[in-house]
């Protein structure tokens, strides 16, 4: 078994950039100290690679030819694309794994047709994670983008079936892998209503997740879940491939929807790996 | 209407170092690249954010190019509201405003509770 580590945890730019923003500053500290416990515990697992299933905002596809699914093969990464000062993330290159993701990209393809690119630019749904489970960039990283910001989008069966392909694929390779998906659950990131969280949907659709409960996770529907949860709401489809992926039961150990600054409900979880 | 080439034209300039430097240099010399009306042109220009928002350029697209712009994050989100109210409501995408104006988050200095935004959607 080589996958040793799967868990969620969320992205947006305010996570980084805004932090002097917040009025409550207790909820921001607990949730950093989420994440640096979440960092902790990849570590001790000797994870050796950090497999990241991140949303695409435009950093490497565009509608002239947008992947569903993209595996990051080069060997190494360079990001954030954005303004450095504005997300308070230095622009730096990232150490990849090419052969290892090349390794994977061919296993996955046995049921899901992705794409794999040797040129990876990182935006803050990557960087921003990065920034906290690997803040000095030591650990190879394979990034993995599902198309969640330009419709069509691939469907929650197939996403399903993505994670579960990942899976199989870290199965059979010797590196001690770990996996994180990043994702907004309900959120109206990039418009007027940013800051808006719907946390009661948030928190059933994680308990959903936490439960491994495959019917009703599959069972969203995107014109509900743009009414409900926001555009940002398409990205539990991040979520939801990690479920996939480590097929093991979840604890919740942070959420919050109390820092409405950075613009989504801040979430961290770690699912049990089953056998 | 090309809200498409609008809309390459700042992925291109969001991901891309250089196209940031001759875009500074010389905006319409860049913008010849792109089959683009007069009023995406001249709102590309002058960086009028709450035009491309109403134009319907994608979220995230227009964040990373307010970023590049260095505009402060509520002055943003401001800019954003105020080009519903010149110009109505969100005419593409997946980026509409639904909570009518409201403010959602605030500034640490601000005590005006939830503020309302002059919003006609
Ligand atoms: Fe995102």
């Amino acid at each position: 078994m080589s996958l040793v580590y799967a868990g969620i945890l969320s992205h947006a730019p305010g996570i980084t950039g805004r932090a002097n923003l917040v009025d409550n500053e207790e909820a921001r500290d607990e949730f950093y100290a989420s994440l640096e416990k979440q960092r902790l515990e990849i570590e001790e697992t000797g994870a050796e690679v950090l497999i990241v299933i991140a949303a695409e905002h435009f950093a490497n596809f565009f509608m002239d030819n947008m992947p569903a699914y993209c595996i990051g093969i080069g060997d190494k990464h360079s990001g954030p694309i954005e303004d450095s000062e504005w997300l308070k993330i230095e622009k730096t290159k990232i150490p990849g794994a090419p052969e290892l993701a090349t390794r994977l990209v061919k296993s996955v393809m046995h049921s899901v047709d992705v794409a794999y690119s040797e040129e990876w630019r990182c935006d803050h749904g990557i960087m921003v994670p990065l920034n906290f489970l690997t803040p000095d960039y030591d650990m190879p990283v394979i990034p993995c983008n599902i198309n969640c910001q330009g419709p069509p989008l691939t469907p929650l069966s197939r996403v399903w079936q993505f994670g579960e392909a990942l899976r199989i694929a870290c199965d059979e390779q010797s590196e001690k892998i770990a996996i994180v998906g990043t994702g907004g659950i309900s959120h109206w990131p990039a418009t007027p209503d940013s800051g808006k969280i719907n946390e009661e949907w948030d928190r059933a659709f994680l308990n959903q997740l936490m439960h491994q409960d495959k019917q009703q996770l599959l069972s969203y529907v995107d014109e509900e879940v743009y009414a409900e949860a926001g555009q940002g709401g398409f990205e539990i489809r991040t979520l939801i491939a990690a479920a996939a992926a480590a097929g093991g039961r979840g604890d919740l150990q942070f959420y919050t929807a109390a820092l409405p600054i950075f613009a989504v409900g801040c979430t961290v979880a770690r699912f049990d790996i089953s056998p | 209407m090309s809200l498409y080439q609008v809309q390459k034209f700042l992925y291109n300039l969001n991901r891309d170092e250089q196209i940031q430097n001759s875009f500074t240099k010389n905006k319409e010399e860049v913008l010849v690249d792109y089959d683009l009306t007069e009023e995406e042109s001249n709102a590309l220009v002058s960086g009028n954010i709450g035009l491309l928002y109403v134009l319907g350029v994608n979220g995230q697209i227009l964040m990373h190019f307010a970023a590049y712009l260095k505009i402060e994050w509520f002055d943003y989100l401001q800019a954003m509201r105020d080009g519903i109210a010149e110009h109505g409501p969100v005419r593409a995408g997946i980026y509409a405003m639904t909570g009518g104006g409201k403010q959602f988050a605030q500034a640490p200095d601000s005590s005006d509770g939830e503020g309302v935004g002059d919003s006609s959607q």
